[in-house]
C-alpha cells in the first residue's frame, strides 16, 4: 500500500495536470470519495497498533485536506479560465448601429398645436373641436357677421353652396359649446381653417387655435394678462408685448397682439419687418350680441377671446421660412422635427 | 388708403415728428402700413423759366435754351418735346443732384452735338413725381423764378399708407383722420370751410328718391356753360397723385378730391343727355347697365339704381353709366351728392366684381349730415377751374338714420377694462371724437353718437372708443382668475394622441395634407364616393374636399419617392367628407401607408418587402380596446382602392370601421410605384372608445398547454379556424395563438398546415389531462367536419 505522502504527491500532480472540471471530480472520487485511496487508508488504521493510529491519522487527514483544497483550487483556475475563454469568444463589435423601427414623428403644426393645448390645459382650459364644413349662420351670422357686412371682404370664403362654406376660423366651436351649455366656459379649439387666398404668405388651408373665457365680471385687463402669460410660456422668453386697437366684428373692444421680434430682440430685421414687432394673435372682448345669440345675459356674464395662426407660432419658433412647406410633406422635412 | 402727410398738416399740427405720427396712429387702430417720400432725393434745382428755344443745329430733336433763374440766364440743350418760351420748368444748374438710383447723379457742364449746356431742365419722371413722363414737368406760373423746388412744390413729405379696419368708414376722408389725430395728439383741428354758392342759373333737374331706405338723401345741381378743356391746377393733380389717384379732367379730379378730403364719394352725369326727374330707385330684375368701364351688366332687383325717365344711369354708389358719362364734348353736368345707406351698397360691388373707391366708402358709412356742404365746396372749386353757372340744389329726402343715443354708466368702464379711467378723461375722449352729451346722472351719461360714426351702437362701442385713446398698453394687465374646475377627463375614449403616438413609435411620419383634392384623384382612388364639391376652387386640382385620406398619402408617397425616399410610413388623421342622402357627412378617420422595406436597413438582416401583415400589425394594436372588449375581426374584403385578394374589413361588434390592405395594382401602375404600398383607413371615433380595465383575481393553479397542427385547403381562413377552436375549447382557453403555417412538400397539393398553441387555466383547481383531451378531440371532430381538416402527424 503506498504510503499518504506518496498519494499526496501523486494526487497533486494529477490535479495540476487535470483541464477541466470533469476530470477535477473524478480525481476527488478516486482519492477522497467515499471508496477512494486516501478514505480505504482511513478505514484501514483499525488495523494498525492503537500507539500509532493517532499519528497515522493524523498524517491521513493532513494529506485529505492537501489534496481536497488543492481540488477547490484547480476547480478556480479552471473556471475562471473558461469563463475568459467565453468572454474572448463571444466579443462583439458595440459600434454596429442597433435592431429597431426608425424613429417617426408628428407634423410640426400637430405639435404646435399639442404645445399650446398643453400650456392651456395647464390652466383649466378644454379643448373643443367642430365640423370644418359650416353653416353660414355658425361661421358668421353668431359671430355678429350678418350678410353683406364688410368685414365678410377679410374672410376669403370658400363656398359648397350659398349657405355652406369652409369654415374661415374656429370661432363656430365656440358658439357651438356656448349654445349647448352655460358659462363659465374656459376653452380652446385647434384646428383647420380655410380662406380662398393662394400666394407666397397664404395657403387656402391652414390651422387657427381659438380661446374662449366667459365667466362674470371677466376685464380686458384680464385677457391682456392671458395673452401676455400665454406667449411668454409658448415661447420660454420673457418677450414684450403690446396691444394695437383693431376690429373684429365679434369681439368689442379688439386688439392685435405685437410681440417682440424673436429673431432680432427688437432691433429690427428681416423677419419682422424692419419693425422689431410681430404680429402674433387678435383678441378681444366677447361682443354682447354674440353673447345674447348664444343664450348668454351680457349683464351676468362677459368674457374674452382671441385667436392665434399655428404655422405662424411654429414658424417664428422653428424658423420655418416658407409657409408652403408645411403641406409639401417632404420627409426631409418632416422629420426635421423628430 | 395714401394720404400726404402734409396735407393733413393744413388741417392739424399733431407736434409730432412723421414717425411718432406714425406710431400713435398705429397704436391707435389707425395702421400704417407704409411711409413713402413724395419725391425723390435731390437737391439745388429751382424754378427756371426758358426765355427762348430754338432748333439746335445738328439735332433735329434737341433745343437750345436760354433759361433764367431769374438772376442769371444759361444755355441749355433740351430734348423735351414741350419745350418753348414762356414755360417755367424745374431747372437742375450746374452743381445740382438729381437721385441716381443707386448713386446720386451730380449735374455737370457738358456739351450736347457741339453745344454747350449749363445744366438740365427735369421732368416729373426725373424728380420721382411720376412712373414715367413723356415731357418736361410744366410748372404753375404763381411760382417765383429761382425759389428751391422743394419748398415751392412742398416735395418734403410723406405719402402714408393706412390699412384701415371695415369700422373706420370716418377715417376714408381727411377730414376724419384730421379729427382722430386731433383727438390722439389733444389738438385743435382747423374746420373745413362750406361756402355758399351763387346761383346764377335757374336751370335745375328734378330729383327723387323711389327707395327711402336705400336712398335717404340725395342732392343733385346743374352746371352749365363749363369749359372741361381746362386742365386741372398743377396743386389738386398733385394732390391726387399724392393720394394713389390720377388726373383724368377737372370734373372727376374735383370730385375725386372731395373722395379724399371729406371721404364723400360724388358722381357728375352730363346734364344734356338726361331726361326728366333723376330718380335712385332698385333696378327691375335683369335690367341691363352698361358702366363707365364699358361693360355691361345685368342687374338684380335689389340693386340700387339712379335712373332718369328713359333709363338706367348709374349703380348707385359703386359706378357711373356709359351714356350719361362726362366727355370732352360735356357743357354741362349734373353734380350728384348722395347718401346711400351702407346695407344698399354693402356686398353688392363684390357681387358683381366691381370694387370702386365709391363702394368702398359707401357700405361702410359715408357721413349722413355732409351732403349740403360738399356739393357746395364742390361745385364751388369746380365753378373756379372750369366757370360756368351753378344752379339751384334739387332734394330727395327719404327715411335718414335715426340718430342713436348711447348710455354709458362709469362703473362698467372698469368691468370692462379693468381699471378706472378717470370719468372726466373718458368724457373728454368722447366729445372731442364727436360724441355729444345728451343728458347725465350720478352714474353715467347719455351720449348722441355723431353721423359719421357707424360702427358705434352700444356701450362697449364707447368704452372701445375710451380704452382705444386711453391707450391700450395704458391698461393694467390681470391674471384672469376665475374658479377652479379640475377636469373631466373621459377614461373611455383614448386621446387621438396616443393613437398617434403609437403610429410614431412604429416609424410613421405624420403628414397634413390639403382637405380639397383633385376630383381625378378622388375617381381613380374612390371612385364610388358622393363627393362634397367646392364652388370656388382655388384651382381644378383642388376642388372637392375629400372623401378618404388616402388619396392625399399616395400622393405624398409619390411627392417623397421622386425624392429618392425608398422606405416610407406615413399616416394622417383627420375629417372626410362625403354626401349622404343630400347631407354632408363629416367623419373623422385615421389612415397609414407603408412603402419599401419592412425593417429599416440594417447591417444583419435581409431587406425583406412590406407586405400585408406588417400593415395588418399596426392596425392590430390601434385596434386593440383592452383586455375584456369584444376581440376585433378582420373580415376578407374589397375596397376600390386595394388589392382584392389582400383586403381586409376591420369589425368592432360586427361593424365595419375601415379597411386595410395592398394598394390595387392598377393604383400601383397609375401612380408608377415600384412595388405595392400597404394601406389602412380607419374611423377614428371607433378607435378611441375603449374598455374601462377590470381587474380579476389571478388564479394559483398551474397553466395547461397543448399545441394542435393540422391540415386543410388553401383558401380556408385561419380565422376561421381559429374561432372554431376558440368557441370549442371551453371558458377556461386563456391564449389561443398561431405559430405555424406551411404549404410546402409533405402537406399535399392544394392543402396547407396551421399550427396553433392552446392554454387553458382554471381559476379554482387544477385541469385535468383528461378534460384537456376530451376539449382537443371535440375541437379536431369539429374541424373535420367544418373544414374537412385532418390532424397532422
Amino acid at each position: 500500500m503506498a504510503t499518504p505522502d506518496s498519494l499526496l504527491t501523486e494526487a497533486l500532480d494529477a490535479i495540476q495536470d487535470s483541464s477541466d472540471e470533469k476530470s477535477l471530480e473524478s480525481l476527488r472520487v478516486h482519492y477522497i470519495g467515499k471508496k477512494g485511496e486516501v478514505t480505504a487508508q482511513l478505514k484501514a488504521l483499525g488495523q494498525l497498533p492503537a500507539d500509532e493510529r493517532p499519528a497515522a491519522g493524523e498524517r491521513i487527514n493532513v494529506v485529505k485536506r492537501a489534496i481536497d483544497a488543492a481540488l477547490a483550487a484547480r476547480k478556480t483556475a479552471i473556471v475562471e479560465q473558461s469563463l475568459n475563454a467565453q468572454l474572448a469568444a463571444e466579443t462583439i463589435d458595440v459600434t454596429l448601429p442597433g435592431r429597431r423601427q426608425n424613429q417617426g414623428g408628428l407634423h410640426p403644426i400637430t405639435q404646435t398645436i399639442e404645445r399650446i393645448s398643453a400650456i392651456f390645459a395647464g390652466s383649466g382650459y378644454e379643448v373643443a373641436e367642430g365640423p370644418e364644413i359650416e353653416d353660414d349662420y355658425h361661421n358668421f351670422e353668431a359671430l355678429n357677421i350678418p350678410a353683406h357686412h364688410p368685414a365678410r371682404a377679410m374672410h376669403d370664403t370658400f363656398y359648397i353652396d350659398p349657405a355652406t362654406v369652409l369654415r374661415t376660423h374656429t370661432s363656430p366651436v365656440q358658439v357651438r359649446v356656448m349654445e349647448g351649455g352655460s358659462p363659465p366656459f374656459k376653452m380652446i379649439c385647434p384646428g383647420r381653417v380655410y380662406r380662398c387666398d393662394s400666394d407666397l404668405t397664404h395657403t387656402p388651408m391652414f390651422h387657427q387655435v381659438e380661446g374662449l373665457l366667459i365667466d362674470r365680471d371677466v376685464s380686458f385687463a384680464d385677457l391682456k394678462g392671458t395673452v401676455i402669460e400665454f406667449l411668454q410660456a409658448y415661447f420660454e422668453a420673457d418677450l414684450p408685448v403690446r396691444f394695437r386697437p383693431s376690429y373684429f366684428p365679434f369681439t368689442e373692444p379688439s386688439a392685435e397682439v405685437d410681440m417682440g421680434c424673436v429673431s432680432c430682440g427688437g432691433k429690427g430685421c428681416r423677419i419682422c419687418g424692419h419693425t422689431g414687432w410681430l404680429e402674433v394673435m387678435g383678441c378681444g372682448m366677447v361682443h354682447p350680441s354674440v353673447l345674447e345669440m348664444s343664450n348668454i345675459d351680457p349683464e351676468t356674464h362677459n368674457g374674452f377671446a382671441f385667436g392665434m395662426g399655428v404655422e405662424r407660432l411654429a414658424m417664428l419658433r422653428y424658423g420655418v421660412g416658407d409657409l408652403r412647406t408645411y403641406f409639401e410633406n417632404d420627409l426631409r422635412f418632416l422629420q426635421q422635427f423628430n | 388708403m395714401i394720404f400726404s402727410e402734409s396735407w393733413l398738416r393744413e388741417f392739424v399740427d399733431p407736434g409730432m415728428a412723421t414717425a411718432e405720427l406714425v406710431e400713435t396712429l398705429t397704436m391707435a387702430g389707425l395702421e400704417v402700413d407704409g411711409v413713402t417720400p413724395a419725391a425723390s432725393q435731390f437737391s439745388g434745382i429751382v424754378v427756371g423759366r426758358v426765355e427762348s428755344a430754338e432748333q439746335h443745329p445738328d439735332a433735329d430733336k434737341l433745343s437750345v435754351c436760354r433759361v433764367s433763374d431769374g438772376t442769371t440766364e444759361f444755355q441749355v440743350v433740351c430734348g423735351a418735346p414741350n419745350v418753348r418760351a414762356g414755360l417755367l420748368v424745374p431747372f437742375a444748374r450746374v452743381g445740382a443732384v438729381l437721385d441716381g438710383g443707386d448713386k446720386p447723379f451730380k449735374i455737370k457742364a457738358a456739351k450736347l452735338r457741339g453745344v454747350e449746356s449749363n445744366g438740365m431742365l427735369c421732368s416729373a419722371e426725373e424728380l420721382g413725381l411720376a412712373e414715367s413722363s413723356d415731357g418736361l414737368l410744366e410748372l404753375p406760373e404763381t411760382l417765383s423764378l429761382g425759389a428751391d423746388i422743394r419748398s415751392a412744390l412742398s416735395l418734403d413729405d410723406q405719402l402714408i399708407e393706412l390699412d384701415l379696419t371695415p369700422n373706420r368708414g370716418d377715417c376714408l376722408g381727411m377730414i376724419g383722420l384730421a379729427r382722430e389725430v386731433g383727438v390722439l395728439a389733444r389738438t385743435q383741428v382747423n374746420e373745413i370751410d362750406y361756402p355758399t354758392v351763387k346761383i346764377t342759373t335757374e336751370r335745375k333737374i328734378p330729383v327723387a328718391t323711389a327707395a327711402p331706405d336705400e336712398c335717404p338723401k340725395y342732392l343733385g345741381r346743374v352746371i352749365e356753360n363749363i369749359n372741361i378743356a381746362t386742365p386741372s391746377p398743377y396743386w389738386l393733380q398733385e394732390r391726387l397723385r399724392r393720394s394713389g389717384l390720377r388726373s383724368i379732367d377737372p370734373v372727376v379730379d374735383v370730385t375725386n378730391l372731395m373722395l379724399l378730403e371729406l371721404g364723400h364719394p360724388m358722381h357728375a352725369f352730363d346734364a344734356d343727355k338726361l331726361h326728366g326727374t333723376v330718380t335712385a330707385r332698385l333696378a327691375k330684375e335683369g335690367e341691363k347697365l352698361t358702366l363707365l368701364d364699358d361693360r355691361e351688366v345685368v342687374l338684380d332687383s335689389a340693386t340700387l339704381l339712379i335712373a332718369d325717365d328713359t333709363q338706367g344711369l348709374a349703380m348707385a354708389g359703386i359706378m357711373g353709366g356709359l351714356s350719361s358719362s362726362v366727355t370732352s364734348q360735356t357743357k354741362s353736368i349734373f353734380l350728384e351728392c348722395a347718401f346711400f345707406s351702407p346695407l344698399a351698397i354693402a356686398g353688392k360691388a363684390r357681387g358683381y366684381g366691381l370694387h370702386t373707391d365709391a363702394s368702398h366708402r359707401y357700405e361702410r358709412g359715408v357721413d349722413y349730415a355732409l351732403q349740403a356742404g360738399a356739393l357746395e365746396r364742390a361745385t364751388a372749386l369746380l365753378l373756379e377751374i372750369v366757370g360756368g353757372d351753378a344752379g339751384p340744389v334739387s332734394t330727395a329726402i327719404g327715411n335718414l338714420p335715426k340718430t342713436r343715443q348711447v348710455r354709458l354708466k362709469f362703473a362698467n368702464v372698469k368691468r370692462l377694462l379693468g381699471v378706472d379711467v378717470p370719468q372726466a378723461e373718458s368724457v373728454d375722449i368722447l366729445t372731442r371724437l364727436g360724441f355729444v352729451e345728451e343728458s347725465s346722472d350720478a352714474e353715467g351719461i347719455v351720449f348722441t353718437v355723431p353721423s359719421f360714426r357707424f360702427d358705434v351702437s352700444i356701450e362697449a362701442d364707447l368704452i372701445e372708443e375710451i380704452a382705444r385713446v386711453f391707450g391700450y398698453n395704458n391698461l393694467p394687465e390681470t391674471p384672469g382668475m376665475t374658479a377652479q374646475r379640475l377636469p373631466r377627463i373621459p377614461e373611455r375614449i383614448r386621446p387621438v394622441a396616443a393613437l398617434k403616438q403609437r403610429l410614431v413609435a412604429d416609424g410613421y411620419q405624420e403628414a397634413i395634407n390639403y382637405s380639397f383634392i383633385d376630383p381625378e384623384l378622388v375617381s381613380s382612388v374612390c371612385p364610388e364616393s358622393q363627393t362634397v364639391v367646392l364652388k370656388n376652387p382655388i384651382s381644378a386640382e383642388m376642388s372637392v374636399m375629400r372623401p378618404s385620406i388616402l388619396p392625399g398619402l399616395l400622393s405624398t408617397l409619390s411627392y417623397n419617392l421622386n425624392r429618392q425616399r425608398e422606405r416610407v410610413r406615413l399616416f394622417e388623421e383627420g375629417l372626410v367628407f362625403e354626401k349622404v342622402a343630400g347631407e354632408i357627412k363629416q367623419t373623422r378617420c385615421l389612415a397609414g401607408l407603408i412603402y419599401g422595406s419592412a425593417e429599416p436597413i440594417n447591417w444583419n438582416q435581409p431587406k425583406k418587402p412590406v407586405d400585408f401583415y406588417d400593415i395588418k400589425g399596426i392596425v392590430e394594436s390601434l385596434a386593440n380596446k383592452g383586455e375584456h372588449a369584444e376581440p376585433v375581426e378582420f373580415v376578407k374584403s374589397e375596397h376600390p382602392a386595394m388589392h382584392s385578394g389582400q383586403c381586409a374589413e376591420v369589425r368592432f361588434s360586427g361593424k365595419c370601421v375601415g379597411h386595410l390592405g395592398a394598394i390595387h395594382p392598377r393604383l400601383q401602375r397609375q401612380f408608377g410605384f415600384a412595388s405595392a404600398a400597404y394601406l389602412f383607413e380607419l374611423n377614428t371615433e371607433a378607435l378611441v372608445t375603449r374598455q374601462l380595465p377590470a381587474a380579476s383575481v389571478l388564479s394559483r393553479y398551474p397553466e395547461v398547454s397543448r399545441d394542435l397542427a393540422i391540415v386543410v385547403g388553401v383558401d380556408t381562413a385561419a380565422g376561421d379556424i381559429a374561432a372554431s377552436i376558440r368557441a370549442n375549447a371551453g371558458s377556461d382557453l386563456t391564449e389561443l395563438t398561431t405559430f405555424d403555417v406551411y404549404d410546402g412538400a409533405g402537406v399535399g397539393e392544394g392543402k396547407k398546415s396551421i399550427a396553433f398553441g392552446l392554454t387553458w387555466q382554471h381559476p379554482s383547481r387544477t385541469l385535468s389531462d383528461e378534460e384537456i383531451s376530451a376539449i382537443i378531440t371535440n375541437c379536431i371532430k369539429v374541424l373535420e367536419s367544418d373544414f374537412k381538416a385532418e390532424l397532422r402527424i
